[in-house]
């Protein structure tokens, strides 16, 4: 294996970070020819104090919101100059900036069809700003916006369904991956830059800070997230579903909740009990619908 | 080439696809939309090769013009009110990346009240962005201008965002004689861009780090730098231009009858045709009064300007936008001009024809005549009489 690493070592995030893991893995598979649009967050800040940069790639960083519009700039110039066959624009960046700020900006560029590869880190929360709630944030989790209190018991509101906006827009490649399954998010991103257009990769990274877990439980936890059926990962080519990774085992939600900070108050009152019970449903549904439990 | 009869739009969007842009991005509003209207149809008619990308909004079409001068080539969008507005975000972004991107901004009022009609308040708010602002009065500047402001803008020296402003529907929508000159004498003036650095996985670069207060400052000082350097390459810009078009320009400023006169009416843009009519009208009569057309707004050539009116006693500034709650930003400069001078000539600040108002050739030989009687502040000129003006109700 090429030990070499297109995002190197030195940046300066935490211990334990999804994001910069999943990062790193994903430069691996995508290899050196490609541009990057990075907007405002983590994956930014740790990784490009002027004058030091971890990336070994061209990238660019300018506003919050429009990574996907840089990206779409990029890749006009490319295609004017004739270079867009040798070279894959990459948008990358925080569910923040990519379901909430930059969402109107992302649609218009997923409309437009580029030939750009869109990748959320989704860790749920913004977390460079110090944990406040996103539209990914899922259901019950306790953010510095939406804390768990007296009266409330954390975000109310479910997590937003990004994947299936992405597949709303016709994109050919959809898929969802976790830090948690490096081959299996090796592939995506291969397979993804092998099609032309626009492709939309979620990826799952704990952020032991937010998620108020021992950092080195992330990639544990990214792995019970999928097991759980919390968060399933699946393939969705041409508008239909094509793969979506089994789990062997079910395994309760209480499993993936309880090692974090952020939905500790579900385990601190009745109400919280009546809560865990939801949040199980929730996984239920996703096994049901992407069948996730191998029949027989 | 002979001026043809032509109308503004029209002729700005032939001068921007002689400068042959590889990436237009923009979003529909009026009175912008008529230009990159007619650069779509060139782009459909096969007459223009660049990519045109149809984005959702001000702020997007900025973005794709900053991603795609970071990827090193030339890029052309254009806006006015609240698209320009919107795009503020991006454009101060830009100017700090140090890209050389340039605008037509067909300057509208902003809202509330809504109002699609002509002052310049909207490019004045980008005041202290960084980029470039320059100021046409009339179409035949909207183009030249429009030339001058890549070749500024791109130069290696200044590489900062660049704004031609047009009075939006006075130049956009009319009809004049215009010449808009021939490629090979455009290729001439402009060279293919040469972009310092750009994003090339051939030599990976790290564009938009971001800074801690011990390099922040540093960033926006040669900003500050770059614009003052900006003032003698606009300079060249316009040698440079007489010699290649075989015509003059006025790049930073034009003095109007300014010999012996003792009072100087100033402002920018489409406004400085009827004042220029008032000057003669008033010059006929025996009356020494000149004007001073500001076209470079950013940098503020304030010492040519100080030079233009030292000798002035009146000097009348028509300002078409107003920094609510001090006045007339440009009567405010003109004043600094003149900080600490021994015997500082008396300056008038107006503001007028905001929203669309028409400034008629009266409202400005009334603003004289009150000026010569007392120094305006910051007046409202031509405002109504029959409305109740005090409160909100």
């Amino acid at each position: 294996m090429d030990t070499s690493h297109l995002f190197a070592s030195g940046h300066s995030a935490c211990p334990g970070c999804g994001q910069a893991i999943a990062a790193r893995l994903v430069l691996r598979a995508t290899g050196k020819d490609v541009i990057i649009a990075n907007p405002t967050g983590c994956l930014e800040i740790f990784s490009s104090n002027y004058t030091a940069s971890s990336w070994e790639v061209p990238w660019i960083h300018s506003l919050f919101e429009n990574a996907a519009p840089v990206a779409s700039g990029i890749e006009s110039a490319l295609k004017a100059t004739g270079r867009l066959d040798r070279i894959t624009v990459i948008a990358q960046g925080g569910d923040g900036a990519m379901a909430d700020i930059g969402l109107g900006a992302l649609s218009g560029t997923w409309e437009r069809g580029h030939d750009i590869l869109t990748i959320c880190y989704d860790n749920e929360a913004y977390m460079n700003t110090g944990i406040q709630r996103s539209g990914l944030t899922p259901y019950d989790a306790s953010t510095t916006t939406s804390p768990a209190g007296e009266v409330s018991l954390g975000n109310p509101r479910l997590k937003k369904d990004l994947p299936q906006i992405a597949v709303a827009h016709g994109l050919p490649y959809v898929a969802t991956a976790s830090v948690g399954y490096p081959q299996d998010l090796d592939r995506k991103v291969k397979k993804a830059v092998s099609i032309r257009g626009p492709k939309y990769i979620q990826i799952h990274v704990p952020c032991p800070l937010g998620w108020r877990h021992d950092s080195a439980l992330s990639i544990d936890i990214a792995r019970l997230a999928v097991q759980t059926g919390l968060f399933p990962i699946i393939e969705i080519e041409g508008g239909q579903l094509t793969s979506a990774r089994k789990i062997g085992k079910k395994r309760g939600v209480e499993e993936y909740l309880r090692p974090q900070g952020r939905f500790r108050h579900l385990f601190e009152s009745p109400a919280g009990q009546q809560e865990l019970k939801k949040i199980q449903e929730i996984a239920d549904r996703n096994i049901e619908r992407y069948a996730l439990i191998r029949a027989g | 080439m002979a001026p043809r009869m032509i109308r503004g739009a029209q002729a700005v969007a032939e001068a921007a696809a002689l400068c042959r842009p590889q990436v237009i991005s923009a979003y529909p509003i009026t009175p912008q939309t008529v230009i990159v209207e007619e650069l779509a149809q060139m782009i459909a008619n096969g007459k223009l090769e660049a990519e045109f990308v149809n984005v959702e909004s001000e702020h997007s079409a900025a973005s794709v013009v900053l991603g795609a001068s970071a990827t090193g080539v030339r890029v052309y969008t254009a806006t006015s009110s609240q698209g320009l507005l919107l795009m503020s975000e991006v454009l101060y972004n830009i100017a700090g990346m140090r890209l050389p991107v340039v605008l037509t901004c067909a300057n509208r009022s902003v809202s509330a009240p809504l109002n699609i009609w002509n002052d310049q308040q909207d490019s004045i708010s980008l005041r202290d962005s960084g980029c470039l602002q320059f100021y046409a009065e009339n179409n035949q500047e909207a183009v030249d201008l429009l030339l001058l402001a890549y070749r500024v803008a791109e130069d290696h020296g200044v590489m900062l965002p660049a704004l031609v402003c047009v009075d939006g529907f006075l130049l956009p929508h009319a009809y004049e004689a215009v010449d808009v000159p021939e490629p090979k004498e455009v290729d001439a003036f402009l060279p293919p861009y040469q972009p310092l650095y750009r994003l090339d996985p051939d030599e990976p670069l790290t564009f938009g780090a971001y800074a801690e207060p011990d390099k922040y400052m540093e960033a926006r000082y040669m900003m500050q730098r770059a614009q003052e350097k900006a003032i003698s390459v606009i300079q060249e810009a316009g040698h440079s231009f007489e010699k290649v078009f075989g015509r003059p320009i006025s790049a930073l400023m034009e003095r109007y009858r300014m010999d012996d006169a003792s009072t100087a009416l100033v402002a920018m843009g489409s406004v400085i045709g009827t004042i220029k009519d008032v000057v003669d009208e008033l010059r006929s009569q025996g009356q020494r009064v000149g004007a001073l057309k500001i076209v470079t707004y950013r940098p503020f050539p304030k010492e040519l300007i100080y030079h233009a009116l030292k000798e002035m006693e009146n000097i009348i500034v028509l300002d078409k936008a107003v920094s609510l709650g001090s006045g007339g930003p440009l009567a405010t400069e003109i004043r600094a001009a003149f900080q600490g001078s021994p015997q500082p000539p008396r300056v008038s600040g107006v503001i007028a024809g905001l929203g669309g108002r028409d400034i008629t050739m009266d409202t400005i030989k009334r603003i004289i005549s009150q000026a010569q009687k007392e120094v305006m502040e910051a007046e409202f000129v031509d405002l109504r009489e029959d409305m109740e003006l005090e409160g909100v109700d």
